[in-house]
Protein backbone atom coordinates (compact mmCIF):
# COMPACT_ATOMS: atom_id res chain seq x y z
CA UNK A 1 0.00 0.00 0.00
CA UNK A 2 2.50 2.37 0.90
CA UNK A 3 4.76 1.24 -2.41
CA UNK A 4 1.85 3.40 -4.36
CA UNK A 5 0.58 5.64 -1.79
CA UNK A 6 3.42 6.88 -0.22
CA UNK A 7 1.37 9.96 1.15
CA UNK A 8 -1.66 8.16 2.35
CA UNK A 9 -4.86 7.67 0.32
CA UNK A 10 -7.59 9.06 2.34
CA UNK A 11 -6.97 12.26 1.34
CA UNK A 12 -7.40 11.37 -2.33
CA UNK A 13 -10.69 9.27 -1.83
CA UNK A 14 -12.41 12.00 0.13
CA UNK A 15 -11.32 14.64 -2.30
CA UNK A 16 -12.30 12.67 -5.38
CA UNK A 17 -16.05 12.15 -3.42
CA UNK A 18 -16.38 15.61 -2.47
CA UNK A 19 -15.91 16.33 -6.25
CA UNK A 20 -18.47 13.83 -7.39
CA UNK A 21 -20.56 15.76 -4.64
CA UNK A 22 -20.06 19.07 -6.51
CA UNK A 23 -21.01 17.45 -9.83
CA UNK A 24 -24.03 15.67 -8.71
CA UNK A 25 -25.16 18.97 -6.72
CA UNK A 26 -24.95 21.02 -9.65
CA UNK A 27 -26.97 18.10 -12.02
CA UNK A 28 -29.56 17.96 -9.69
CA UNK A 29 -30.00 21.26 -9.45
CA UNK A 30 -29.64 22.82 -12.96
CA UNK A 31 -28.72 19.82 -15.15
CA UNK A 32 -25.85 20.87 -16.03
CA UNK A 33 -22.84 19.00 -16.75
CA UNK A 34 -20.02 20.06 -14.86
CA UNK A 35 -16.65 20.13 -17.25
CA UNK A 36 -13.92 22.87 -16.83
CA UNK A 37 -12.46 23.44 -20.08
CA UNK A 38 -15.01 25.45 -22.02
CA UNK A 39 -15.08 28.08 -19.51
CA UNK A 40 -11.55 28.73 -21.24
CA UNK A 41 -13.11 28.81 -24.93
CA UNK A 42 -16.29 30.92 -23.79
CA UNK A 43 -14.60 33.47 -22.04
CA UNK A 44 -13.49 34.62 -25.28
CA UNK A 45 -17.47 35.29 -26.71
CA UNK A 46 -16.51 38.54 -24.52
CA UNK A 47 -13.92 40.07 -26.20
CA UNK A 48 -14.16 38.17 -29.92
CA UNK A 49 -16.40 38.82 -32.91
CA UNK A 50 -14.59 35.06 -34.10
CA UNK A 51 -17.56 33.14 -35.40
CA UNK A 52 -16.86 29.67 -32.91
CA UNK A 53 -16.82 32.13 -30.00
CA UNK A 54 -20.38 32.79 -31.05
CA UNK A 55 -22.11 29.80 -30.70
CA UNK A 56 -25.12 29.76 -28.97
CA UNK A 57 -23.40 26.75 -26.86
CA UNK A 58 -20.84 29.39 -25.08
CA UNK A 59 -22.99 32.29 -25.44
CA UNK A 60 -25.58 30.48 -23.03
CA UNK A 61 -23.37 29.15 -21.15
CA UNK A 62 -20.58 31.81 -20.16
CA UNK A 63 -22.45 33.29 -17.46
CA UNK A 64 -22.88 30.37 -15.26
CA UNK A 65 -19.22 29.05 -16.51
CA UNK A 66 -17.50 32.02 -14.93
CA UNK A 67 -19.50 31.85 -11.63
CA UNK A 68 -18.84 27.99 -11.41
CA UNK A 69 -14.94 29.12 -12.25
CA UNK A 70 -15.48 31.16 -9.23
CA UNK A 71 -16.75 29.38 -7.29
CA UNK A 72 -13.53 26.72 -7.43
CA UNK A 73 -11.48 29.74 -6.08
CA UNK A 74 -13.69 30.04 -3.37
CA UNK A 75 -13.79 26.33 -2.05
CA UNK A 76 -10.30 26.05 -2.61
CA UNK A 77 -9.52 29.40 -0.63
CA UNK A 78 -11.83 27.87 2.07
CA UNK A 79 -9.59 24.57 1.95
CA UNK A 80 -6.63 27.00 2.45
CA UNK A 81 -8.33 28.85 5.57
CA UNK A 82 -9.54 26.25 7.48
CA UNK A 83 -6.94 23.56 6.78
CA UNK A 84 -4.66 23.98 4.64
CA UNK A 85 -1.16 25.99 4.13
CA UNK A 86 -0.14 28.25 0.78
CA UNK A 87 1.88 25.90 -1.62
CA UNK A 88 3.30 27.41 -4.45
CA UNK A 89 4.62 25.04 -6.79
CA UNK A 90 8.38 24.85 -8.27
CA UNK A 91 7.21 23.76 -11.51
CA UNK A 92 9.66 25.80 -13.86
CA UNK A 93 7.13 28.89 -15.35
CA UNK A 94 8.11 27.81 -19.03
CA UNK A 95 6.57 24.67 -18.57
CA UNK A 96 3.49 25.59 -16.91
CA UNK A 97 2.60 28.34 -19.82
CA UNK A 98 3.43 26.41 -22.53
CA UNK A 99 2.11 23.02 -20.83
CA UNK A 100 -1.05 25.09 -20.26
CA UNK A 101 -1.31 26.47 -23.70
CA UNK A 102 -0.94 22.77 -25.52
CA UNK A 103 -3.66 21.46 -23.00
CA UNK A 104 -6.03 24.11 -23.74
CA UNK A 105 -5.71 23.83 -27.41
CA UNK A 106 -5.77 19.96 -26.76
CA UNK A 107 -9.10 19.78 -24.22
CA UNK A 108 -10.71 22.17 -26.54
CA UNK A 109 -9.98 20.44 -29.91
CA UNK A 110 -11.01 17.09 -27.74
CA UNK A 111 -14.15 19.24 -26.44
CA UNK A 112 -13.20 17.76 -22.93
CA UNK A 113 -10.54 17.57 -20.22
CA UNK A 114 -10.04 15.44 -16.83
CA UNK A 115 -12.96 16.70 -15.61
CA UNK A 116 -15.40 16.82 -19.10
CA UNK A 117 -14.13 12.92 -20.31
CA UNK A 118 -12.43 11.87 -17.11
CA UNK A 119 -15.50 12.26 -14.35
CA UNK A 120 -18.39 13.53 -16.70
CA UNK A 121 -18.15 11.50 -19.67
CA UNK A 122 -17.00 8.24 -17.70
CA UNK A 123 -20.48 8.79 -15.76
CA UNK A 124 -22.28 9.23 -18.67
CA UNK A 125 -20.53 5.78 -20.02
CA UNK A 126 -19.36 7.96 -23.28
CA UNK A 127 -17.35 5.58 -25.23
CA UNK A 128 -16.04 8.20 -27.39
CA UNK A 129 -14.61 10.01 -23.59
CA UNK A 130 -13.35 6.57 -22.08
CA UNK A 131 -11.03 6.19 -25.20
CA UNK A 132 -10.38 9.73 -25.19
CA UNK A 133 -9.14 9.30 -20.93
CA UNK A 134 -7.03 5.70 -22.36
CA UNK A 135 -5.37 8.23 -24.52
CA UNK A 136 -4.22 11.45 -22.30
CA UNK A 137 -3.36 9.32 -19.65
CA UNK A 138 -0.71 7.66 -21.77
CA UNK A 139 0.47 10.50 -23.56
CA UNK A 140 0.60 12.50 -20.29
CA UNK A 141 2.85 9.36 -18.38
CA UNK A 142 4.81 9.66 -21.66
CA UNK A 143 5.30 13.07 -22.11
CA UNK A 144 6.12 13.62 -17.68
CA UNK A 145 8.90 10.66 -18.16
CA UNK A 146 10.33 12.19 -21.46
CA UNK A 147 10.66 15.98 -19.77
CA UNK A 148 11.88 14.80 -16.50
CA UNK A 149 14.64 12.12 -18.06
CA UNK A 150 15.67 15.75 -20.62
CA UNK A 151 15.59 17.69 -17.30
CA UNK B 1 -30.29 31.47 -16.17
CA UNK B 2 -31.83 33.08 -12.70
CA UNK B 3 -29.95 34.20 -9.54
CA UNK B 4 -31.24 30.81 -7.54
CA UNK B 5 -29.33 28.71 -10.10
CA UNK B 6 -26.46 30.43 -10.08
CA UNK B 7 -26.05 30.18 -6.27
CA UNK B 8 -26.73 26.71 -6.56
CA UNK B 9 -24.07 26.35 -9.52
CA UNK B 10 -21.23 28.51 -7.07
CA UNK B 11 -22.26 26.03 -4.19
CA UNK B 12 -21.28 23.13 -6.61
CA UNK B 13 -18.47 24.83 -7.73
CA UNK B 14 -16.90 25.45 -4.32
CA UNK B 15 -17.47 21.72 -3.54
CA UNK B 16 -15.45 20.81 -6.56
CA UNK B 17 -12.41 23.29 -5.82
CA UNK B 18 -12.66 22.37 -2.02
CA UNK B 19 -12.44 18.78 -3.25
CA UNK B 20 -9.36 19.64 -5.55
CA UNK B 21 -7.58 21.20 -3.18
CA UNK B 22 -8.25 18.55 -0.60
CA UNK B 23 -6.80 15.98 -2.35
CA UNK B 24 -4.07 18.42 -3.28
CA UNK B 25 -4.66 18.02 -7.20
CA UNK B 26 -4.06 21.56 -6.96
CA UNK B 27 -0.49 20.84 -6.62
CA UNK B 28 1.15 20.00 -10.01
CA UNK B 29 3.70 18.05 -8.32
CA UNK B 30 1.56 15.00 -7.36
CA UNK B 31 -0.06 15.00 -10.62
CA UNK B 32 3.44 14.83 -12.17
CA UNK B 33 3.74 12.14 -9.24
CA UNK B 34 0.79 10.29 -10.46
CA UNK B 35 2.00 10.30 -14.09
CA UNK B 36 5.05 8.88 -13.17
CA UNK B 37 3.85 6.38 -11.18
CA UNK B 38 5.62 7.50 -7.47
CA UNK B 39 1.79 8.11 -5.89
CA UNK B 40 -0.61 6.53 -7.53
CA UNK B 41 -3.63 9.03 -5.55
CA UNK B 42 -4.95 10.72 -8.89
CA UNK B 43 -6.36 7.39 -9.82
CA UNK B 44 -8.70 7.55 -6.45
CA UNK B 45 -9.52 11.40 -6.96
CA UNK B 46 -10.89 10.16 -10.01
CA UNK B 47 -12.17 7.20 -9.18
CA UNK B 48 -14.45 8.58 -6.24
CA UNK B 49 -15.66 11.33 -8.27
CA UNK B 50 -16.65 8.92 -11.23
CA UNK B 51 -18.60 6.62 -8.73
CA UNK B 52 -20.32 9.46 -7.20
CA UNK B 53 -21.23 11.31 -10.71
CA UNK B 54 -21.99 8.12 -11.90
CA UNK B 55 -24.58 7.55 -9.99
CA UNK B 56 -26.15 10.44 -9.82
CA UNK B 57 -26.02 10.85 -13.86
CA UNK B 58 -27.43 6.98 -14.20
CA UNK B 59 -29.96 7.22 -11.17
CA UNK B 60 -31.26 10.28 -10.99
CA UNK B 61 -33.03 10.66 -13.72
CA UNK B 62 -35.02 7.34 -13.58
CA UNK B 63 -36.03 8.68 -10.46
CA UNK B 64 -37.02 12.50 -11.26
CA UNK B 65 -38.67 13.59 -14.41
CA UNK B 66 -35.96 17.00 -13.94
CA UNK B 67 -33.90 19.04 -12.16
CA UNK B 68 -35.04 21.32 -9.34
CA UNK B 69 -34.37 24.09 -10.42
CA UNK B 70 -34.19 23.56 -14.44
CA UNK B 71 -36.52 21.79 -17.39
CA UNK B 72 -34.20 18.83 -18.20
CA UNK B 73 -30.94 16.84 -17.37
CA UNK B 74 -27.82 17.77 -19.98
CA UNK B 75 -25.92 15.36 -21.54
CA UNK B 76 -22.22 15.37 -22.12
CA UNK B 77 -21.70 15.85 -25.96
CA UNK B 78 -18.05 13.40 -27.17
CA UNK B 79 -18.42 12.75 -30.37
CA UNK B 80 -16.27 9.68 -31.79
CA UNK B 81 -14.20 11.63 -34.12
CA UNK B 82 -10.50 11.81 -34.68
CA UNK B 83 -11.08 15.13 -33.78
CA UNK B 84 -12.30 14.28 -29.79
CA UNK B 85 -9.02 11.60 -29.86
CA UNK B 86 -6.33 13.63 -31.42
CA UNK B 87 -7.33 17.07 -29.03
CA UNK B 88 -7.14 14.06 -25.99
CA UNK B 89 -3.75 13.11 -26.93
CA UNK B 90 -2.62 16.80 -27.17
CA UNK B 91 -4.03 17.44 -24.14
CA UNK B 92 -2.23 14.62 -22.56
CA UNK B 93 0.82 16.60 -23.75
CA UNK B 94 0.33 19.17 -22.13
CA UNK B 95 -0.83 17.98 -19.08
CA UNK B 96 1.98 16.29 -18.40
CA UNK B 97 4.46 18.87 -19.40
CA UNK B 98 3.01 21.45 -17.04
CA UNK B 99 1.18 19.06 -14.56
CA UNK B 100 -1.71 20.91 -14.77
CA UNK B 101 -5.06 20.85 -15.71
CA UNK B 102 -8.12 23.33 -16.19
CA UNK B 103 -10.37 22.32 -12.94
CA UNK B 104 -6.85 22.22 -10.41
CA UNK B 105 -5.20 25.81 -12.95
CA UNK B 106 -8.49 27.72 -11.71
CA UNK B 107 -8.87 26.26 -8.24
CA UNK B 108 -5.39 26.43 -7.10
CA UNK B 109 -5.74 30.17 -7.70
CA UNK B 110 -7.39 29.33 -4.46
CA UNK B 111 -4.87 28.11 -2.32
CA UNK B 112 -2.53 31.00 -3.16
CA UNK B 113 -0.76 28.71 -5.75
CA UNK B 114 -0.10 32.34 -7.84
CA UNK B 115 2.53 30.65 -10.97
CA UNK B 116 -1.06 28.91 -12.07
CA UNK B 117 -1.51 31.93 -13.37
CA UNK B 118 0.52 30.93 -16.12
CA UNK B 119 -0.91 28.09 -16.63
CA UNK B 120 -4.09 30.04 -17.09
CA UNK B 121 -3.50 32.20 -19.53
CA UNK B 122 -1.60 29.24 -21.57
CA UNK B 123 -5.08 27.17 -21.24
CA UNK B 124 -6.51 30.24 -22.55
CA UNK B 125 -4.13 31.32 -25.06
CA UNK B 126 -4.46 27.53 -26.56
CA UNK B 127 -8.44 27.77 -25.98
CA UNK B 128 -8.26 30.57 -27.94
CA UNK B 129 -6.12 29.50 -31.25
CA UNK B 130 -8.47 26.67 -31.35
CA UNK B 131 -11.83 28.38 -31.03
CA UNK B 132 -10.48 31.02 -33.69
CA UNK B 133 -7.94 28.83 -36.38
CA UNK B 134 -9.24 24.96 -36.21
CA UNK B 135 -12.83 25.58 -35.18
CA UNK B 136 -15.02 22.61 -36.75
CA UNK B 137 -16.76 23.75 -39.93
CA UNK B 138 -20.43 24.26 -39.15
CA UNK B 139 -22.48 21.55 -40.59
Amino acid sequence: MDAFFPNGWMHYLAGGLLLGAGMSLLFAATGLIGGMSTVFTSIWSFFSQAPYFRDARFLSSRTWRLVYAAGLVGGALVWLLAFGEPFVTGIPAWRLLVGGFIAGFGARLSNGCTAGHGICGIASLQPASILSVVIFLATAMITARVVTALA
Amino acid sequence: MNARMLAFVAIAGALFGFGLAYSTMVKPEVVIDFLMWRDLGLLLVLGGAVAVTFLTYQLLPRIAKKPWLADAFGKHPSEMSARTLAGAAIFGVGWGLSGVCPGPAIAGLGTGNWPLLLALAGLAAGAFIQGRFFAPKAP
